[in-house]
């Protein structure tokens, strides 16, 4: 096994384990931190696969600013995972969502199996990559060239995004006036993403 | 120098709209200043517009205003024109001079009204939708129009619409007009279908090339065109409305009913004159239904009571002789009637309104008699326009009626049989109008007292109009004297630039039809003696012998029974037109609409109410359950792409 | 070297499970991060596709998912914290009144 390998077998084992254990968990706060174990964990793929700027980008933003914006949320609600959550499911209705979302994963593998594996290379990853490939200077070239116009459209995306929020959680009485300011908050993560 | 004809209708449209929007806030000397003041401005227009007219050469005698293009669509251009030609001129002087006149009548006929703004707003609304057709360029402007006054006849027949009975003869007005319209509609459209334009210049000059002479097409056309012209001039089948038309005030029966509008589909054939040459079919059918018409209104006339009525009638008979000079192809001299028919007409009926309005709103002629002495006026005025009317030789009724009885013989497209129709129809005419005179001014005096003590002469703005107008019933016909009597006939010389072509030359064919100057001469001297009868009966059975009358009347109780109910034509319509019509629109609202179309709409409504019913409750407002239908949708597509 | 088809199938696990928790999860907020774990799944696969093609495109279409997933979280949130104040509960189950 060389390295290469372990690393990827190791950060798999990670991801899908921090993944599984967030949605296991009753108290939200463990499920948030559950959730960055599995972010750094897919960072750690992102790097392997020469995405440097990208793996950094998604432990800065995500686990960094949008899971913190989840748990100031949980804080403010003062969630402690003892809420009452209702009677499970009937045990047939929570069978049957555990065998469809097996299903889906299997005919995925499935498919990723069938077709990658007969494209160019045999599906194996050419060892040279082009000149910046996964660099800043390469996203940004193809964010203000090619990609111009969505990029700014992901501009108004972020403004409404704010406006809305901003909208929603206000028109309520004075105590609840720092919701709109934990909101405020979150967009300026979202700038940070930008 | 043309850019003055718009102020010819639009000086009555102002008129209307400071009375119409003004109602209730102008005294009333102002509303009346400002009606007759419009109609009067537009009047002196129409003046300078003949005027200039006169100057012109006769052959270029045209004035044209082309105000914007108002429908352009493709080949469809219809622009908002005016014209003022020979034909229009004339028309445009009787409409606002006689107009004028009745405004000013109404002044002091309508005084104590309380519905005076209104009744002004309508009358100079009527103004100027009548001087719109009679000036538009074209038949689409032209049909505007022709609704414009169709539809202040509707309002001004139902003014008193406190009266069921006058909200019903308006009504009755509407859609027997209505009828006629859809008539005009079709011809026209397919008059643009062969043409391509509804311009009257361009139609008329490139009918030729676009008809075929005598064809089918041309002849429905015409037909179709005329049978718009039945609804709005009143010819059988379509002249009931008429007679009902008399519920409104009596100046509006003079204005609309007898002087003007009627008069309008004798315009508009005339003014389509080079289409109707081209279908002699279509003008039999114009002369036979015009003789027709004459006749058997003529003798409803005989056995009617009310004074309004008596005139309808005769109204109606007058306008069967404009048809029957238009359907022998007499043109002009249909228009040369139209006008005198105006004058003397308008006097007429103004000249009942004043009995009436001297009666205490009395139309019953039964209950009047003797009036002579107690309104002079309107006596003498009276009896020159029923001398007009009757013919009686030098009044201008009759060099029209005449002219028309000449031509109906002489010409190509008349029969001696039109000719004797006409000749008793001038005989019956004369001896209706004189047995109205008789019955109203003369003889026994069988209003009762209280009636007695409040006959009055009108004032004096009702008599002048009457004055003048009687002076123009008596020298009207001048302008158009025949032939024989060796001067010019003015009137058609003056309208020959625009029928010009259509009109069979007079002489030409007295000589070629088979008469000449005797025979025109001894046709005139025949109907005038018929007159002279007819007058000297009417003396003998309403005046000096009225127990005569009385003793035919019961021989006759049949006949007599028959007259006064005026053929039962309404009641057969109503047997046969309006009841089958309601039966048909029970039938289709009861079991149609209601069975057929609700049933099958509420069935339907029904059934996907039970199936919406039945589904809904897959609506849980749970996020997870949808969640999960929509996962099991991805597992079924992903599936599809495994299998595949 | 690792195989593009290992980091597609670790992609799809990933997705799968955050599935499974969208489809189990009561709590709206575990939820609403099980849908961010789908999102982040969609893009492990896409930076795979762009090494495995040897084109950056990949990556910034993992920059818009990215954004998406900052304005959804942004408005999702406020959402939660509306719906917190008018009915006392985080259980997804217990907002249905948009029903039949």
């Amino acid at each position: 096994m060389t390295l290469d390998m372990f690393i990827f077998v190791f950060s798999a084992i990670v991801a899908v384990f921090g993944a599984t254990m967030m949605i296991s968990q009753r108290n939200p706060v463990a499920a948030v931190l559950y959730l960055i174990v599995s972010l750094v964990a897919q960072a750690v793929l992102y790097v392997q696969l020469g995405s440097v700027f990208m793996g950094a980008v998604l432990i800065i933003v995500y686990a960094g600013a949008i899971l913190v914006l989840f748990v100031f949320v949980i804080m403010m609600l003062n969630l402690r995972g003892k809420e009452d959550l209702g009677d499970n499911s009937p045990p047939i209705s929570r069978a049957t969502k555990y065998i469809i979302s097996m299903l889906m994963v299997a005919e995925f593998v499935f498919i990723v199996h069938g077709s990658v594996f007969s494209g160019p290379g045999g599906g194996m990853l050419e060892a040279e990559t082009v000149a910046g490939f996964g660099s800043v200077e390469g996203i940004a070239k193809l964010l203000f060239t090619r990609y111009l116009y969505p990029f700014e459209l992901t501009s108004i995306l972020l403004l409404s995004a704010v406006v809305g929020a901003v909208v929603m959680a206000k028109r309520r009485e004075i105590h609840e006036q720092s919701d709109s300011g934990s909101v405020s908050i979150d967009n300026d993560s979202n700038e940070g993403v930008k | 120098m043309s850019d003055y004809l718009i102020l010819i209708p639009l000086f009555p449209l102002i008129g209307f709209l400071l009375n119409g929007l003004l109602i209730g806030r102008l005294s009333r000397p102002v509303v009346s200043t400002i009606a007759c003041a419009s109609v009067f401005a537009s009047f002196v227009t129409a003046l300078l517009s003949f005027i200039e007219l006169t100057n012109m050469p006769a052959s270029a005698r045209l004035i044209e205003q082309t105000l914007f293009a108002w429908i352009p669509v493709g080949e469809l251009n219809i622009e908002f024109g005016l014209l003022v030609d020979p034909l229009s001129a004339i028309m445009i002087l009787v409409v606002t001079g006689v107009g004028f006149l009745i405004h000013v009548y109404s002044t002091g006929y309508m005084s104590h009204d309380k519905g005076f703004g209104r009744y002004f707003a309508y009358l100079n609304l009527f103004t100027f939708s009548m001087l719109t057709l009679v000036l538009a360029d074209n038949f689409l402007l032209m049909f505007v129009g022709w609704e414009g006054v169709g539809l202040c006849s509707y309002l001004l027949i139902g003014f008193w619409f406190e009266r069921k009975s006058a909200t019903d003869a308006g009504k009755k007005a509407f859609i027997v007009n209505r009828i006629g319209d859809f008539g005009f509609l079709i011809g026209m459209f397919i008059i643009f279908w062969q043409v391509q334009s509804l311009d009257f210049a361009e139609v008329m000059a490139r009918a030729p090339h676009a008809f075929i002479a005598g064809g089918t097409l041309v002849t429905t056309a015409c037909l179709l065109l005329f049978v718009g012209a039945t609804g709005k001039s009143a010819q059988i089948p379509l002249f009931v409305w008429l007679p009902d038309a008399m519920e409104g005030p009596t100046p509006v029966s003079a204005l609309i009913h007898a002087a003007t509008m009627v008069t309008a589909g004798v315009y508009m054939i005339a003014r389509t004159s080079t289409l109707f040459m081209m279908a002699p079919d279509a003008l039999m059918v114009i002369a036979i239904i015009g003789a027709a018409t004459a006749f058997f209104a003529a003798t409803i006339g005989l056995a009617q009571n009310d004074i309004k009525r008596v005139l309808a009638y005769s109204t109606v008979s007058q306008l069967g002789y404009m048809f029957l000079a238009c359907g022998v192809a007499a043109f002009s001299a249909g228009v040369f009637h139209l006008m005198t028919h105006a004058f003397f007409k308008a006097l007429l009926f103004l000249g009942s309104g004043s009995v009436i309005h001297a009666m205490s709103d009395e139309q019953d002629m039964t209950k009047m008699g003797g009036l002579k002495k107690y309104l002079p006026i309107t006596y003498w005025t009276f009896l020159l326009a029923t001398l007009a009317i009757s013919g009686i030789p030098f009044f201008s009724g009759f060099f029209s009626k005449d002219e028309i009885l000449w031509k109906s013989y002489s010409s190509l497209y008349g029969h001696p049989i039109f000719w004797v129709i006409g000749v008793v129809t001038a005989g019956m005419t004369a001896f209706y109008m004189f047995r109205l005179v008789y019955m109203t001014f003369h003889g026994k005096e069988r209003m009762d007292d209280k009636t007695r003590k409040k006959i009055h002469e009108s004032p004096r703005s009702m008599t002048v109009p009457l004055m003048i107008l009687a002076v123009l019933s008596v020298v009207g016909g001048y302008v158009g004297m025949p032939h024989i009597f060796g001067v010019t006939n003015y009137f058609e010389e003056w309208l020959s630039p625009v029928l010009a072509g259509h009109e069979p030359p007079t002489h030409a064919l007295a000589s070629t039809s088979g008469g000449g100057a005797g025979t025109e001469m001894l046709l005139m001297a025949l109907s005038v003696l018929l007159v002279l009868i007819a007058i000297y009966t009417a003396r003998l059975f309403y005046n000096k012998k009225p127990e005569l009358a009385t003793a035919l009347r019961g021989k006759l109780t049949g006949v007599h029974k028959t007259l006064q109910n005026k053929y039962y034509i309404d009641e057969i319509y109503t047997a046969v037109v309006v009841h089958p019509l309601i039966i048909v629109s029970i039938g289709l609202w009861k079991v149609v609409d209601v069975i057929f179309i609700d049933g099958f709409i509420n069935t339907l409504a029904l059934l996907y109410d039970g199936i919406s019913q039945l589904f809904r409750h897959a609506q849980t407002g749970r996020v997870r359950s949808y969640v999960t239908v929509f996962v099991i949708g991805v597992v079924g597509i992903l599936g599809w792409l495994v299998m595949r | 070297m690792v195989p593009i088809s290992a980091y597609l199938i670790v992609a799809v696990v990933l997705f799968g499970i955050g599935t499974m928790g969208v489809l189990i999860s009561r709590n709206i907020i575990v939820l609403f991060m099980c849908v961010e774990l789908m999102l982040n799944a969609a893009n492990l696969a896409l930076i795979a596709f762009s090494r495995s093609l040897n084109i950056m495109d990949g990556h910034a279409f993992v920059f818009l998912v990215l954004t998406v997933a900052a304005a959804e979280a942004a408005v999702g949130l406020a959402m939660v914290i509306t719906i917190y104040n008018n009915r006392e509960s985080i259980n997804i189950d217990r907002f249905n009144i948009l029903k039949w």
